[in-house]
């Protein structure tokens, strides 16, 4: 086997171990918490009979072990079970909602990305100089701000001083590609702003760590642009930890989606999410939960496979 | 040694900010509830920030809600650095399934968002500043255990920690008297992140409705009273996001500035 395609396929053994572990975690973290699911429905008030009967409807009379390989095998079966307070499904509520997640996270990321890059680019061309400094700086500040307060300030900025945007990101079915586009243009720009700090960071870092290398010292002699330098011969060898920097990024995203969605009131995953925190709806919170944390893992195994192949080193073994 | 102007600015806003924070009873103007004035009204000079959704003082709700917010926050970094850098310390000494335990099980909690942990976690238990404190205080030790961890392990290599090994000193002596010391700057400036981070988690939850719970008052909990007005031009839910921003910048200005002067090391924001 090559050497290459046994390493990423550790890896991703080892990310499919890692998320049955948090699955465990999700699921037996939240029954060993004091709490309990029929009195969180029936309320303090409950008689001792309506919980005993509550708790045989839920299944709770069986063991933990046995409760989480039937959870679990109705997950990997498509089967999420029911909502305790509609007693709707849960896998059809999620598929309705995790488009429009998707949707909104894959633009934030097809701005963030390319602008994250060029901005990193431009930084390192001009290190320690104005550019750099004024981009540095921007992006330092937007490093501290929590999603939410961000997002109220882009808000303010966007709808009131400046009137451009509505305040709330509404979509629903039937919406053609350019009115969701417009309905979401706001939540994008926060979540932009949110990820796009450590991504061009990282970016800069990565040109300027190469930049000390002999290679480019050679083409700034041959008397290249130095913009070419950068392009041709700087890139091409920072672009392994470019990537993996701006996929762990985009992991970064299914936190900010989160709390985006809840900003914008925009219908999708995350607002089911916390909505059903605030109801304590155990098994909508725990298949969430699984699936943000799979999104996660996912993205940071990716992370990792593309810097094993980016390696050249890995990829041409002696 | 010459201190720079930011780490200046960062440290007179972060003492300001505690100082109010600590004196908020004798401070604030009005006090946390009293319904004073008219429906967000805009800053006056009975008012210096405006009143909120239902007409109380904002800038007084903001010094008691900063005592809330630092005071959770506080408590909350404090436990989390306690516990994690014991924790760091112990695994780097000890070694062999000490260490391995403790390692694997950090990376399991960090193998998921604090966020999604704390949301699904605050789904069964019931919501109070015990708990908050606890739950931010327990997720946030892994990011301390790896980071004193890493300068545990480069100190317990050096002569003076074996020779007090040959010494015959006990691990606790080896722990709080010759790896503490010798750890301390890099994990004080460790510290402000950690409280930056706690401030950002408390706000961000009592944002979603999850945190702190009324009647108390909290910055990230105002934000969300106040957000309806936004879209009338009320812009009283931007002075507690203002007071977030610029206590989080402070303290990571005077946190820059002591890790610049002491180490590479640096932990991550992280999510």
């Amino acid at each position: 086997m090559h050497p290459i395609l046994k390493m990423v396929a550790q890896r991703v053994a080892l990310g499919l171990l890692l998320l049955l572990a948090v699955s465990l975690l999700i699921f037996l973290g939240t029954e060993a918490l004091p709490g309990d699911v029929a009195q969180a429905i029936l309320g303090q008030s409950a008689t001792p009979e309506a919980l005993a009967n509550m708790r045989e409807a839920l299944g709770l009379n069986q063991p933990a072990y046995i409760r989480y390989f039937q959870w679990l095998g109705g997950i990997l079966t498509g089967d999420f079970g029911v909502a305790l307070t509609n007693g709707q499904d849960i896998g059809q509520a999620i598929g309705q909602r995790l488009g429009n997640t998707l949707f909104l996270a894959a633009c934030a990321a097809a701005i963030s990305v390319p602008l994250a890059i060029l901005l990193g680019l431009v930084a390192a061309r001009y290190n320690g100089r104005w550019p750099d400094k004024v981009i540095s700086g921007i992006t330092l500040s937007t490093i501290s701000l929590p999603e939410f307060v961000a997002a109220y300030f882009v808000i303010f900025l966007l709808t009131q001083v400046i009137p451009i945007f509505q305040p709330v990101a509404m979509v629903f079915p039937g919406m053609s590609f350019l009115d969701r586009l417009q309905a979401v243009a706001l939540p994008v720009i926060v979540l932009v702003l949110v990820v796009l700090a450590h991504m061009m960071r990282m970016t800069r870092a990565a040109i300027l760590n190469v930049m000390q290398s002999a290679y480019i010292e050679t083409a700034e002699l041959k008397g290249l642009s130095p913009m070419r330098v950068i392009w041709q011969h700087a890139f091409p060898n920072a672009i392994a930890p470019i990537i993996s920097v701006v996929v762990l990024n985009l992991a970064y995203l299914v936190v900010g989606v989160v709390v985006v969605e809840v900003v914008f009131g925009y219908n999708a995953l995350g607002q089911y999410l916390v909505d059903h925190v605030a109801k304590r709806d155990l098994p909508v919170v725990q298949a969430v939960g699984l699936i943000f944390a799979a999104v996660y893992i996912g993205l940071n195994i990716l992370a990792d496979v593309i810097s094993i192949i980016a390696n050249p080193r890995l990829r041409h073994p002696k | 040694m010459k201190m720079p102007l930011s780490a200046l600015i960062g440290l007179i806003l972060t003492g300001a900010f505690l100082f109010c924070a600590i004196f908020a009873q004798w401070i604030a103007p009005y006090p946390l509830d009293a319904v004073i004035g008219g429906v967000w009204e805009p800053p006056s000079e009975r008012h210096w920030l405006g009143t909120d959704t239902i007409g109380r003082d904002i800038l007084s709700r903001m010094i008691h809600g900063g005592q809330i917010t630092i005071f959770v926050a506080l408590a909350s970094s404090l436990l989390s650095f306690g516990l994690g850098s014991f924790l760091g310390f112990l695994a780097a000494v000890r070694g062999g399934w000490v260490d391995q335990g403790l390692s694997r099980l950090v990376d399991l909690m960090m193998a998921i968002p604090s966020l999604i942990v704390a949301l699904v976690v605050l789904s069964v238990l019931p919501i109070n500043l015990t708990v908050l404190i606890l739950i931010m205080g327990l997720l946030d030790a892994t990011r301390v255990f790896r980071l004193s961890r890493a300068v545990a392990m480069d100190i317990a290599v050096m002569d003076y920690v074996e020779a007090a090994k040959l010494r015959g000193e006990g691990q606790s002596w080896i722990i709080f008297r010759e790896i503490l010391p010798n750890a301390l700057s890099p994990l004080v400036a460790e510290f402000g992140l950690r409280f930056i981070f706690a401030v950002l988690f408390i706000s961000t939850l009592s944002f979603l409705g999850l945190g702190i719970q009324p009647p108390l008052a909290d910055w990230g909990g105002m934000v969300k009273e106040n957000k309806d007005g936004l879209i009338y031009g009320k812009s009283a839910a931007l002075m507690p996001a203002l007071a977030i921003a610029l206590l989080a910048i402070s303290v990571n200005l005077v946190a820059d500035w002591i890790l610049s002067r002491t180490t590479s090391l640096k932990g991550g924001r992280g999510g």
